[in-house]
């Protein structure tokens, strides 16, 4: 019973923590059917196990729980804020009874009551509806000791070991076929197997970062503030310990930032940016490092007042003010130290930053600071990477072999190469390869390790850091190996030079080299931009540019459509289309589409079709092939007249045509519902502009346009030029159009390229003769 | 209360190492050097499937670097990393009384910060070193 109760909590903490994402995200959308059924499958699962482990209360705050969340699904109720808050108060209490349960210590249990009661919706019966089995999680999962994985590792690279010693002393010998056959299957297997195990001992940051959405929603709640989470990177690896040992440091920081860092809302107003605090965490793999970035927009470290406040604390002043920038920034990590006046609760609670710094050197990581006043302030927290396998190649220089980071060599080229010129600048050497210029690092040199006697040329690695590129010298470039690397002891890591070491194949203890740190020693600077990097990042997230599916066309052409619009390309029957009503339509799941062809389809073939969807209706679209997604350029020349095509652009030298999705819907999906479209009458259109530019922005936004009417049409509004008047004996409102930019004075006529003035003035003139 | 006790050769002196130092005694193989580490760091050795780094005992103890090709080494773990420590001999494995190190005794550099107490075999009074205080990187958290 005792096991099957460490296993339970177990189970629901991993699910808690796997979970507490999705509530997030069900909060934000409470119609989001995926989030509501996680969280029902949730508390119906720790309803289950409750009553299966005689857990009574547990029970019957999931039972309650469930009870409401299965009204939420079958739509007796809609799940609004009230809703989403009494249930995440219960799915707290069951992690908090957990921990209790796991600790042996008892949690009153008057508020179960309330919690319960807070999910009643007023005099709103509770209705047990019976489920038809709910399907568990996918994943499978055993927890593990550690101690167990690291036997069963180093079990398997002795296995290794042992097979190339067989394999060596075979060799030897007269091989019998046979023997060689079964040992080349040995080996086969023995590298599989390698490969599993180690990998067990990965997990994804994942793991770390799930919890974070939560967090940080609960953390900025607490303060009144409002921080949006960008999560980047969660697919990166790492040991499971160090997983372990990073989350409290990373949970630290998060709140430092969200507390100290993210200005108050008004405060964010009064300067300028945007309400919502934003916070971006992100993970990636670096040569032979993990790097941990939390970047804020809030306000950065305030040197001035963490001097002022070390002076309080008794340090000399004339020393911190002799320090230079970086030293001071440094100084966030001494000890005793709250940045912030006030102690709050969420992060004043005595743990500075100097615990942080302190946990991550432990683990042989380092924290970086790029701290821009009154930006924002990003931390970087490298953490090496102390089990890893990474692909790795084998150099040598002299007698000795040297493992180098794959991830971080760009390419490798001879120095005898046409396109290599090696010169000395000022006693330093530089490499030119083709246009680029490239400090280098003589390995042999950098290490005092006597280079060979070589007739041929060197081999240059072209190595890049985050920092920067350089060339590094090395005699010869042996081999490309998976390597399993491994912390080297601090006798070798004080160095500086190398970020692990390896047992290869051979037996012989191997060194990975650190190339940030062969830059370092090398005194290599790469001198950086932090704003720059800041802005960068600004500018990335203002324009994201539109992507657009390439695809070729059956007319043989290459159009591209905006990737928004496109649900899904699927490979559908030609005999699904049929020409009904009018126009082509094709059966999808059993629905019928309207379908748009250019060009002639084969009814024998299987079609491609592409389905666009605006959010109401559906088209489908049919293409010879998808070919890319790209990037639309911002420059687009619109077509002639209005069709499929609304313009042409530029795609790497090529003339792509963009399909008009306005025109697209407008024309094929219309017959779905369609609303009366107010009509705008195009009067004196005589050189054909206002056909040609303006009429497919009116019909993106819903407007018929038309530039005579028929009889008995009514107008709603009259588009005339600059010069013309009101058409005659139509009672419309009229915009008028006007070439230049500027307006003189008490005209109040648009520009004629100012798209949202044009529709807010057609709007506004519709509305104010009564919304016909 | 008497302790077990390995009574080894370094730098032709006879010293006393705690038994719950040591993790085994091997002879190593090949090693790999390591450039630009500290001198007494010989380099890497694999045993079975571990690295381990190899340290010359004896320039460790702030004495001329022993120079001989000696390959007999006390295991020892530190920190999650394991040292192999270069000894010349071993000499006898036996239990001991730990006696404190009486004022007066002027231990020379290395020996001073290693040794922590001596033990009495046969009426000559040998030193009892402490191998972590011996591995680079850790000596000055272990005075």
């Amino acid at each position: 019973m005792d096991d099957l109760l460490q296993e339970f909590i177990a189970e629901t903490r991993e699910t808690l923590e796997a979970l507490s994402g999705e509530i997030v995200a069900w909060e934000s959308s409470p119609e989001d059917r995926a989030r509501l059924d996680a969280i029902f499958r949730f508390v119906h699962t720790v309803k289950g196990s409750c009553g299966f482990l005689d857990l009574p209360r547990l029970g019957r705050l999931s039972h309650a729980a469930e009870d409401v969340l299965a009204q939420a699904r079958t739509g007796d109720r809609t799940p609004d804020r009230a809703l989403v808050n009494a249930v995440l108060a219960i799915v707290d209490r069951i992690g908090e009874l957990v921990e209790a349960i796991d600790s042996g210590a008892s949690l009153p249990d008057s508020g179960d009551e309330l919690l319960i009661a807070a999910l009643e919706e007023g005099a709103e019966e509770v209705v047990s509806v019976n489920l038809p089995g709910i399907q568990r999680a996918a994943s499978r999962s055993v927890r593990l000791n550690v101690e167990l994985l690291d036997r069963m590792m180093s079990g398997m690279s002795d296995m290794v070991l042992a097979r190339n010693e067989l394999a060596r002393r075979l060799r030897h010998g007269e091989i019998d076929p046979t023997v060689e056959a079964a040992l080349e299957r040995l080996s086969l297997t023995v590298g599989e197997m390698r490969d599993t195990v180690t990998r067990t001992r990965m997990q994804k940051i994942d793991a770390l970062f799930s919890a974070l959405p939560r967090m940080v929603r609960d953390t900025a709640a607490g303060l009144g503030k409002s921080v949006s989470l960008h999560i980047e990177g969660a697919d990166v690896e790492l040991d499971r310990e160090m997983i372990e040992v990073m989350r409290d440091p990373l949970v630290h920081i998060i709140r430092n930032s969200i507390d100290h860092g993210i200005e108050a809302p008004g405060d964010r107003r009064r300067d300028g940016k945007r309400e919502n605090g934003r916070l971006i965490v992100s993970a990636r793999q670096s040569g032979n490092q993990i790097i941990i970035e939390i970047a804020d927009d809030g306000r950065g470290i305030d040197i001035e007042r963490l001097i002022r406040k070390l002076v309080a604390n008794g340090r000399n002043e004339r020393d911190l003010r002799a320090m230079s920038d970086r030293q001071k920034l440094e100084l966030v990590f001494e000890p005793g130290l709250s940045s912030k006046d006030e102690v709050t609760d969420v992060s004043g609670r005595g743990v500075g930053m100097d615990v942080v710094k302190s946990s991550i050197e432990q683990i042989g990581g380092r924290v970086e600071l790029d701290n821009a006043p009154g930006k924002g302030l990003r931390i970087a927290i490298h953490v090496p990477l102390t089990l890893s396998i990474i692909s790795a190649i084998v150099v040598g220089v002299g007698k000795q072999r040297f493992a180098v980071s794959r991830q971080a060599i760009e390419e490798i080229v001879t120095e005898r190469s046409e396109a290599i010129r090696i010169d000395t600048i000022g006693g330093a050497q530089v490499v030119t390869v083709r246009d680029r210029r490239l400090p280098m690092i003589d390995l042999g040199e950098l290490l005092g390790v006597p280079r060979a006697e070589m007739e041929t040329g060197q081999m240059l690695a072209i190595v890049s850091v985050s920092d920067g590129s350089y060339a590094l010298s090395v005699d010869t470039v042996l081999d490309n190996e998976e390597l399993v690397i491994k912390p080297a002891s601090p006798a070798v890591m004080s160095t500086g030079l190398y970020a692990g070491q390896t047992l290869p194949d051979s037996g012989l203890p191997m060194l990975l080299l650190d190339c940030a740190g062969m830059a370092h020693a090398a005194h290599l600077d790469f001198t950086r931009n932090v704003s720059h990097a800041y802005d960068e990042v600004e500018a990335e997230a203002a324009t994201p540019g539109t992507p657009a599916l390439l695809f070729c066309d059956l007319d043989g052409v290459r159009r591209a459509v905006p990737l928004g619009i496109v649900d899904r390309v699927e490979q559908v029957d030609a005999g699904s289309v049929r020409h009904s009503g009018g126009q082509l339509r094709i059966t999808i799941e059993n629905r019928i589409l309207p379908l748009v062809v250019q060009g002639e389809y084969n009814l024998a073939k299987r079609l491609n079709v592409l389905r666009l969807k605006d959010g109401e209706s559906e088209v489908a679209y049919v293409i010879d092939e998808a070919m890319d997604i790209v990037m639309l350029p911002d420059e687009i020349v619109p077509a002639k007249a209005a069709g499929p095509v609304a313009g042409v652009v530029l795609l790497d030298g090529d003339q792509v045509e963009l399909l008009d999705a306005y025109w697209v819907f407008g024309e094929y999906a219309g017959d779905e519902g369609e609303e009366v479209q107010p009509v705008c009458l195009l009067a004196d259109d005589h050189d054909g502009w206002m056909t040609a530019f303006v009429q497919p922005l009116l019909e993106g936004a819903g407007y018929r346009v038309v530039t005579e009417l028929a009889s008995g049409e009514t107008a709603s509004v009259v588009l005339s030029a600059e010069s013309g008047g009101a058409a005659p004996g139509v009672a419309a409102p009229l915009v008028r159009l006007r070439r230049r930019k500027a307006a003189k004075a008490g005209d109040d006529s648009i520009y004629r390229y100012d798209r949202e003035g044009l529709l807010s003035a057609l709007e506004d003139r519709i509305a104010a003769n009564g919304g016909r | 209360m008497a302790h077990l006790y390995l009574i080894a050769q370094i730098a032709g002196r006879a010293v006393a190492i705690d038994s719950d130092q040591v993790e085994s005694v091997v002879d190593i193989g090949e090693v790999t050097a390591i450039p630009r580490a500290a001198e007494h760091v010989r380099g890497l050795a694999a045993l079975r499937s571990r690295v381990v780094t190899v340290v010359d005992t004896q320039s460790a103890l702030g004495l001329e670097a022993s120079g001989n090709e000696a390959c007999r080494a006390v295991i020892t773990h530190v920190d999650g990393h394991h040292y192999a420590l270069l000894v010349d001999a071993l000499e006898d494995v036996a239990p001991f009384d730990l006696l404190p190190l009486a004022g007066g005794f002027a231990l020379d550099s290395a020996w001073r910060s290693a040794g922590r107490g001596i033990v009495e075999r046969d009426g000559e009074p040998i030193l009892v070193i402490d191998l972590s205080s011996l591995v680079p990187g850790h000596a000055v958290a272990a005075e």
